[in-house]
């Protein structure tokens, strides 16, 4: 009776240098289900998982699992214990094979030397159980990511996991494999293993989640059955208010009446683009849609002047532009938010303030000299005014949640007043509280006269914010859509077929 | 307190406590060490450390590092020397012509690094080899000595008759590049490249001309020290000044806590740090410690400024 919980964790705290990121918080697994721990970025789900498995140690609270008090100093004391963590980036060998992956560290040995013959016997038993017919000899690093995860999975069962933690792995996983993990994860459940399941997409949570906790600002929101929650209750939840407004606001058509300001014709660079068009009014909002290398990231860097053009011409209110450095572009009033926040966009040990300005030091310093105040008030009026969660203006911007990071990297470019604004996957990886704020934040700029470029892999996001949507497939344009025309389905079909299905649509 | 305040603070002052811990077991085992002209002394003998050090610093903050420091030193000395004394130029004259052929070096330096984008390590190699080699075909290898000259009080001036020259120029030096780290647009810019290269290339940032920049500054500085040095000893000698500077540089601005990857330069840390290397060696060479024991307790000392200010993994 006691003993229906695998793992309790209670009253729970932890600070970084007097920044309480986890307030008491209450966490629990039953033996045998699969348990998704929810919140927002920054909610403090990482930082009890690290506590969980010893990376981190906590400030108070007791943990229990399977029935002992335990005080996990490193990652090997957690696993001695039985809890096992996979994390998104594979922590195997890949240049071992997946027989050596599984067994490294305990061997089989036969008259004192290493039994091959068992260990790839095993191994393959091992593995079939999960319903993966593999050749075991092979080197782990010639699979993919879904096989490497599962090869990690079966080590953990192999070690007499109780506990599998799987921390966002699901993220780098197309669909079909993304089944294939959920099948195994069942046959976990059905050993009576747990598992713990993190997760961005909520979909997924609902397949295959029993129950859940919810964590926000580092307390503990509740515990939930997943049958009793609606998604939208979920997110509500997550975010703490009422999330209507996320996943209905329909973008209504504006006929932008700006004059035309970017104008791209026939962009050729290497095999990525090939004969690219695009326009631009003052003032809109153009998506790029397209799958992954239909080249909508690669023609973005051909026109703000970081990679070459072979072919092509770039217009900016009429006049041919030729960019071969982004400082020209900016110059020209050009800015553009990369997809890669952590390599192309912080520089991680400078503050806010020093984050915000950079790109523009002329407005916070005179004959090189920069005026601090004027560079804290700057930063102050874009915490204030997008809302940047932080301690203050002279907090490192890497020690802010990812979508805070990306609050201050759209300051910076906007604190220079650009013409025209290109974002990349602005909201990748990006907590829904955040992500909301962003969208509304590219509405009010374009209302403001500012161009963008809307960069996404996610339908909805074009939908909601568009007021035209280019298809890109394969280095060329597949159709263009407007206003009403934007919907799932012709993005879906342009970009599959190069067609919209019931006519109308097409355009250029 | 608890250990992550505790660890917090010997992180951020680890090499103060070093340097602390120096003054004390100095003030304890080596006689006169009080005496305030064996701290005279000492800073003299820190001078081309801290000086160059302080370029160094700003190198290495970019993530780079230049190893051809002490060749420009022996370039620098033996042009100012030569000038000055067999071509009997005047003194403003040798000491710019010196200067300048500095900042020549560093400029080959930051081309290579900022344009040609070699690795720093490999490209001030080839002048760390080749500079000295360059800086002794100017005499031929002869060291040109000038005892007596008119020239020859300069670097023993003392201000007053107290102040050594050589710490005017140590406070204008360290307060010049605090000032550039805390106060300039181009130290934020230097310490941006040094922490994320690409994204400061990609919001605009002039990153060649950054690099070429401070290169050529730290060349300078390099200069500088041997103008000074030159004038203090009153010989020219390409062969041995400026022999292992680099190294005494660089430790001392890893002790004093600036990422060898880059990023923030901790200017008054390496201050720092070139004070506990000389006083290191000035603690040997006072109590009479055997030259090959004082490098060991020399690298032990460092280990443990560094261990201090371990960054915890995380």
């Amino acid at each position: 009776m006691g003993n229906e919980y695998i793992l309790e964790m209670k009253g729970i705290s932890k600070s970084f240098s007097s920044v309480k990121v986890l307030h008491e918080v209450d966490f629990r697994i039953k033996k045998g289900e699969v348990h998704a721990l929810m919140g927002e970025n920054g909610a403090g789900k990482s930082t009890l998982i690290k506590i969980l498995t010893g990376i981190y140690s906590r400030d108070g609270g007791t943990i229990l699992f399977d029935g002992k008090e335990i005080h996990p100093a490193d990652a090997l004391e957690a696993q001695k214990a039985g809890i096992s963590t996979i994390y998104q980036e594979i922590s195997l060998i890949g240049q071992l094979s997946v027989a050596e992956n599984i067994y490294i560290g305990r061997e089989i040995k036969k008259h004192g030397a290493i039994d091959w013959k068992a260990i790839n016997e095993k191994s393959r038993e091992l593995l079939a159980g999960l319903g993966l017919d593999i050749d075991v000899t092979k080197v782990l690093s010639s699979y993919g990511t879904a096989i490497q995860q599962m090869v990690a999975i079966a080590r953990s069962i192999l070690i007499d996991a109780k506990l599998v933690i799987m921390d966002e792995a699901t993220s780098s996983l197309d669909d079909d494999e993304v089944k294939i993990l959920f099948n195994i994860i069942r046959k976990l459940k059905a050993q009576g293993i747990s598992v713990l399941f993190i997760s961005h997409r909520l979909p997924e949570i609902f397949e295959i989640a029993d129950s859940l906790t919810v964590l926000k600002d580092g307390s503990l929101v509740g515990e939930y059955r997943t049958a009793d929650l609606t998604r939208k209750e979920l997110v509500s939840k997550m975010i703490g208010h009422d999330a209507e407004n996320i996943v209905e606001v329909k973008r209504t058509y504006r006929k932008v009446s700006g004059e035309e300001y970017l104008k791209v014709s026939d962009i050729q660079s290497g095999i990525k683009l090939k004969g690219l068009n695009l326009t631009i009014h003052r003032g809109e909002i153009v998506g790029l849609a397209g799958l992954l290398g239909a080249g909508r990231t690669e023609l973005a860097r051909v026109i703000f002047g970081i990679d070459r053009k072979d072919k092509g011409e770039i217009w900016i209110d009429g006049k041919p532009v030729e960019f071969k450095l982004p400082a020209h572009a900016i110059g020209h009033g050009l800015a553009f938010c990369s997809e890669d926040r952590k390599v192309e966009g912080i520089i991680p040990n400078l503050t806010i303030a020093e984050n915000i300005s950079i790109a523009n030091m002329k407005e916070v310093s005179r004959f090189g000299v920069i005026h601090h105040a004027k560079q804290r008030a700057v930063a102050k009026e874009y915490i204030e005014k997008i809302r940047i969660k932080t301690t203050g203006t002279d907090q490192k911007i890497k020690n802010l949640s990812g979508g805070n990071q990306q609050k201050v990297i759209l300051a910076r470019w906007l604190s220079m007043k650009p013409d025209f604004i290109i974002l990349d996957e602005p909201t990748r990886g990006i907590d829904v509280g955040a992500k909301k704020e962003i969208e509304d934040l590219i509405r009010e700029i374009s209302a403001e006269g500012i161009s963008v470029l809307l960069i996404s892999s996610e339908f909805e996001e074009l939908i909601r914010n568009c007021d035209r949507v280019e298809v890109l497939r394969d280095g060329k344009n597949a159709g263009c859509l407007r206003g009403e025309e934007i919907t799932e389905n012709n993005i879906m079909s342009l970009i599959a077929t190069g067609k919209v299905e019931t006519g109308g649509g097409q355009s250029e | 307190m608890n250990r992550e305040q505790l660890g917090e603070i010997s992180r951020k002052y680890g090499a103060l406590i070093v340097l602390i811990l120096m003054v004390v077991i100095n003030a304890i085992v080596t006689p006169n060490f009080l005496h305030i002209n064996t701290m005279w002394n000492i800073l003299i003998q820190a001078f081309s450390v801290i000086v160059i050090s302080m370029g160094m610093t700003l190198v290495i903050a970019t993530g780079g590092i230049d190893i051809s420091v002490g060749s420009t030193m022996a370039l620098a000395s033996i042009i100012f020397a030569k000038l000055l004394i067999e071509y009997e130029m005047s003194f403003g004259v040798s000491l710019l012509a010196a200067l300048f052929a500095s900042c020549i070096f560093g400029a080959f330096n930051g081309i290579l690094i900022g344009v040609f984008d070699f690795q720093p390590i490999v490209a001030s190699l080839i002048l760390m080899i080749s500079g000295r080699g360059i800086a002794q075909q100017f005499n031929n290898g002869v060291v040109i000595s000038f005892y007596g000259n008119k020239y020859s009080a300069i670097g023993t001036y003392r201000i007053g008759g107290v102040v050594p020259i050589q710490i005017v120029f140590i406070l204008l030096v360290v307060l010049a590049a605090a000032f550039i780290v805390k106060k300039t647009n181009f130290g934020l810019y230097v310490q941006a490249i040094g922490d994320n290269k690409t994204a400061s290339k990609l919001m605009g940032l002039r990153t060649t001309l950054v690099l070429v920049g401070i290169y050529v500054l730290c060349a300078f500085l390099a200069g500088f020290a041997a103008s000074l040095e030159t004038l203090r000893m009153c010989s020219a000698d390409p062969n041995n000044i400026g022999l292992n500077v680099e190294l005494d540089c660089i430790a001392a601005v890893a002790i004093g806590g600036t990422s060898m990857s880059g990023g923030r330069a901790v200017v008054w840390g390496t201050l720092v740090g070139a004070l506990v290397m000389q006083l290191i060696t000035t603690m040997m060479n006072m109590n009479n410690i055997f030259y090959a024991y004082a490098l060991v307790i020399k690298s032990v000392i460092i280990i443990i400024a560094l261990y201090l200010q371990k960054e915890k993994e995380s």
